[in-house]
């Protein structure tokens, strides 16, 4: 058991070596690079294998003290539950294969460039950070994770930092996750504040009895922890960062912005359930957040032209589903969700990275077309991985995992949110099989090169059987960490629903293929009028949360500064600081005038009055 | 014992003052010697004649007789005097004269205030082998350390004075000097 | 035997001292300045004197001594600055050398 610290030494250690030799070969770095989170990921086999044996309880590994400050003590220790091995088998088995497919897809940005050490470097320092952040046994640990990944994000996004909009796009991503990142430290302070630690399960423990149910104490700490949630997994109101954030290569889209890092904060929220649970207000408004992000995002994802984007759209709605699930109390669906939306996620983005890999660096959907005879593979691939993620009925995981939160959404009395969550699927259909449609029939417009090697096939492969009902079949050991559903399965109303969940989703496809198949003549006419066409537009901005933070945020920001540019009185009170110390120095350099008699004097006088103190005082 | 206290001392005070005031510095040196053995007779009329002893010996002979080598090496001459006297302007004084005064007021009030408690001196004999027994007895460690002051003393003397071999500090402080040998030099 | 006050002993170091410091005030020429330096350090030696003589012990005479070393010490280097002065500056005004203003 003591094992689990590998899975963090390993990329640890790859990540070192990496970043020493940044000059090193192309076949070294993907060595080293890929090695290191495979080992990582056998660690975490061996570790599940023994924990379960063990009884399934929680383990605590402290490995030294961090903090030691008078009251303030914090420890360097990892905690081993359900919930954290889950993450923990999704980061290192699902980072693996992506590394895996990197080593395949990295190759083609090679361009005459010494080595890929960087990429490979940034890759498992995020991996590290991410399991600090899913194993730390204290907020203070998870923050350091939480900040890691935040980092390695904003360092992956703007990999290709040539291109000034990927730098942009960068510190894009990077200051509105920052956002959220302020609201968790306040958060954190207020806790530690309140309790007196920081040490997760001490304050779960605590909390019922320090804090009353629904207090505004409770209430406040919540929304503190989910706003720093919807930053790192955004949801709105801080979503506008993910679309942008597909500047970075395509593994790191499906990495990061994909099956892991944006899915801390539903980690985050599940790990700290209980306290949500003391803060009923802030509880609903998860499940409103994450329903009115699953539609908002459905809608744009209608209307990306570039693949990326529109997977992207498709993950936030995904994480929106997440949090409709933690919001109306289905905490082990949403992390279910969680780990099957990993899989399928990644399969389409790993897949979309290939046939952009295929149609040489073509983004843009319309321009690619009629690929499935040329990439069989890939479109086999794409068609498991949308299929996951429509939650076509039986034989994908995600029919199973997303309905479960339909389900138990409308069980537990949400019925806006469920009607949201309904047309929420109607619209993934849609979008996704767009996405196919487009991408895969019609008429070919580029000359495309399939992928080969075991690189290449094996992560795909991998991740589209876990991708199918088969996926499904593991059984996650939430029982002891997480609360069980309040509905009942395996009741008939529960069989009408699903049913017609499954149709829904099957509708959509439909809808797609009516739209998109063929001769397009519907959507086109749709598009050509006035106002379809300014609903596409909206559509494909995100429905304008960029433009409207702009005007409301950056806009009045700027103006301030400008309009302080010269006279500013803040400036004049701060200036006091530096003509305080240069009247000083005057005074002290005049001192210093290098004269002997001048100091002789100087001498004498200070000898009179300490002379006059001792005997006058 | 009072007479000669008080009138050896009256010499040394005056004296002293004609060395602060004297423009002429071997006049002052001779004035300053004056004072020395004037204090060397105070110190034996407090009955420190070991003290007067070295004070003649040490101080007004060694020390002294290295300021007149000074002196004479200086190349001192009626311009340097002149020079001397137009330095001493009564405007200066003032200042430092006014300090002193407030200074020697206070330390003349605590000696009087606290005059009565003080005792006085009987003047009795001192020899010079308790002032050997105490300095290589309880003060031994201090001895050692003028020791220490001695040698560094030496060592940075030995420094100080030395010519610059190449002049090169020298020349940078005369940069005309420099300036005229290259002159030379071409010239030639 | 007759005593002496101590006080006039001590009124004689502290008029003594004085002087020494005045003359390091007013005079600009070096060799007059490291003169009332003798002064100061002599007048010490007196005080040192006077108070072992009021005490009828060694004590004062040891610290004589040892003044006499630190004065010898102080003339030695002093002398030595004064002739480089002399050399590098071409004069010996103590205010020459104030190239150490801030």
């Amino acid at each position: 058991m003591s094992l689990l610290v590998f899975t963090l030494i390993f990329p640890l250690l790859g990540a070192i070596t990496l970043s020493l030799f940044p000059r090193m070969s192309y076949g070294a770095a993907r060595t080293i690079g890929t090695a290191s989170v495979g080992l990582s990921a056998a660690t975490f086999a061996l570790v599940a294998v023994f924990w379960s044996w063990s009884g399934g309880f929680p383990f605590i590994q402290t490995l030294w003290q961090w903090i030691d400050a008078g009251d303030f003590q914090v420890n360097f220790g990892l905690y081993l539950d359900g919930l954290s091995l889950t993450m923990l088998g999704v980061i290192t088995g699902v980072g693996f294969l992506i590394h895996l497919f990197a080593a395949w897809y990295m190759v083609h940005d090679l361009d005459g460039k010494p080595g890929m050490a960087r990429f490979f470097a940034y890759m498992n320092l995020f991996i590290v950070a991410m399991l600090l952040l899913v194993l730390g046994d204290n907020l203070l640990l998870l923050y350091l994770g939480w900040e890691g990944v935040g980092l390695c994000s904003y360092l992956l996004i703007g990999y290709y930092y040539e291109t000034p909009a990927n730098a942009w796009a960068a510190f894009k991503a990077f200051i509105i996750t920052r956002i959220g990142d302020v609201f968790l430290a306040i958060g954190l302070f207020l806790l530690y504040v309140v309790f007196g630690t920081l040490n997760i399960q001490a304050i779960l423990h605590a909390a019922p009895s320090v804090m009353t149910q629904g207090s505004a104490l409770a209430n406040i700490a919540a929304l503190m922890v989910l706003l720093g949630a919807c930053g790192k997994s955004a949801q709105l109101p801080l979503q506008t960062w993910l679309a942008d954030a597909m500047a970075g290569p395509t593994p790191v889209s499906a990495l990061i912005h994909a099956a892991t890092m944006v899915t801390a904060g539903v980690y985050l929220i599940a790990r700290t359930y209980g306290l949500f649970l003391l803060a009923p207000t802030v509880h609903e408004l998860v499940a409103v957040i994450g329903a009115v992000t699953l539609v908002i995002a459905g809608f744009a994802a209608l209307a990306q032209t570039d693949i990326k984007r529109a997977i992207a759209y498709s993950t936030m709605s995904q994480i929106g589903y997440m949090f409709l699930a933690l919001g109306v109390g289905a905490w082990q669906a949403a992390i279910f969700h969680l780990m099957i939306h990993a899989f399928f996620k990644s399969l389409l983005f790993l897949t979309a990275g290939s046939v952009i890999i295929a149609c040489h660096h073509e983004q843009n959907i319309f321009k690619m077309g009629g690929l499935r005879r040329k990439l069989p593979f890939d479109y086999a691939m794409f068609i498991i991985g949308g299929a996951a993620l429509s939650a076509l009925p039986l034989v994908t995981a995600g029919f199973y995992s997303k309905d479960a939160i339909i389900w138990e959404t409308l069980a537990s009395g949400h019925g806006l949110l469920w009607a949201a969550a309904l047309f929420g699927a109607l619209v993934t259909s849609i979008y996704t099989f767009r996405l196919i449609f487009v991408v895969f029939h019609g008429e070919e417009k580029t000359k495309a090169h399939a992928g080969q090697g075991l690189a290449h096939h094996l992560p795909l492969i991998v991740l589209a059987v876990l991708s199918t009902f088969i996926g499904a079949m593991i059984a996650l050991p939430l029982d002891g960490v997480l609360p069980h559903e309040m509905a009942e399965a395996g009741h008939w109303v529960e069989l009408f629903f699903e049913v017609l969940a499954a149709i829904v989703a099957l509708v959509g496809v439909a809808i797609a293929a009516l739209l998109y198949l063929g001769s397009r003549k519907t959507i086109d006419t749709l598009l050509a009028s006035e106002r379809g066409q300014r609903t596409w537009q909206l559509f494909h901005g995100g429905l304008g949360f960029d433009g409207l933070y702009d005007r409301v945020f950056v806009r009045p920001f700027l103006a301030t500064a400008k309009a302080h540019e010269k006279r500013d009185w803040i400036e004049t009170v701060v200036n006091i600081v530096p003509a305080l110390s240069r009247g000083a120095n005057t005074g002290l350099a005049a001192a210093q005038s290098g004269r002997l008699r001048a100091y002789a004097m100087i001498m004498f006088a200070g000898a009179a009055v300490i002379l006059a103190l001792l005997m006058f005082g | 014992m009072e007479f000669t206290f008080f009138l050896a001392g009256l010499i040394a005070l005056v004296t002293t003052a004609r060395v602060i005031t004297c423009a002429n510095p071997v006049h002052a040196l001779l004035y300053l010697i004056t004072s020395m053995l004037a204090l060397a007779i105070d110190f034996y009329a407090l009955g420190a004649a070991f003290a007067a002893v070295l004070e003649v010996v040490v101080y007004a002979g060694a020390i002294m007789v290295l300021f007149v080598f000074v002196v004479m090496m200086l190349n001192l001459n009626a311009e340097t005097v002149a020079r001397e006297k137009s330095w001493l302007r009564p405007k200066l004084w003032a200042g430092p004269s006014a300090a002193a005064g407030v200074l020697l007021l206070a330390m003349l009030w605590a000696l009087i205030s606290g005059g009565a408690e003080m005792g006085g001196i009987t003047g009795a004999e001192l020899s010079a082998r308790e002032v050997g027994m105490n300095l290589f007895g309880p003060y031994v460690l201090v001895v050692e350390l003028a020791a220490f002051l001695l040698l560094a003393t030496l060592v940075v003397a030995a420094h100080i004075g030395r010519d610059e071999p190449n002049g090169v500090s020298d020349a940078a402080a005369r940069g005309e000097r420099v300036t005229s040998n290259v002159q030379v030099g071409e010239s030639r | 035997m007759n005593e002496l006050s101590m006080v006039y002993g001590m009124g004689l170091a502290a008029l003594l001292f004085l002087l020494g410091f005045v003359g390091v005030v007013i005079r600009r020429n070096t060799l007059f300045v490291l003169m009332c330096l003798e002064i100061m350090m002599n007048s010490a030696g007196l005080a040192f004197i006077v108070a072992g003589a009021r005490w009828a012990g060694p004590d004062g005479n040891t610290m004589f001594i040892l003044i006499i070393a630190v004065a010898a010490a102080e003339a030695a280097i002093g002398l030595g600055l004064l002739l480089q002065l002399q050399k590098r500056f071409r004069t010996i005004d103590i205010d020459a050398a104030s190239e150490m203003h801030g």
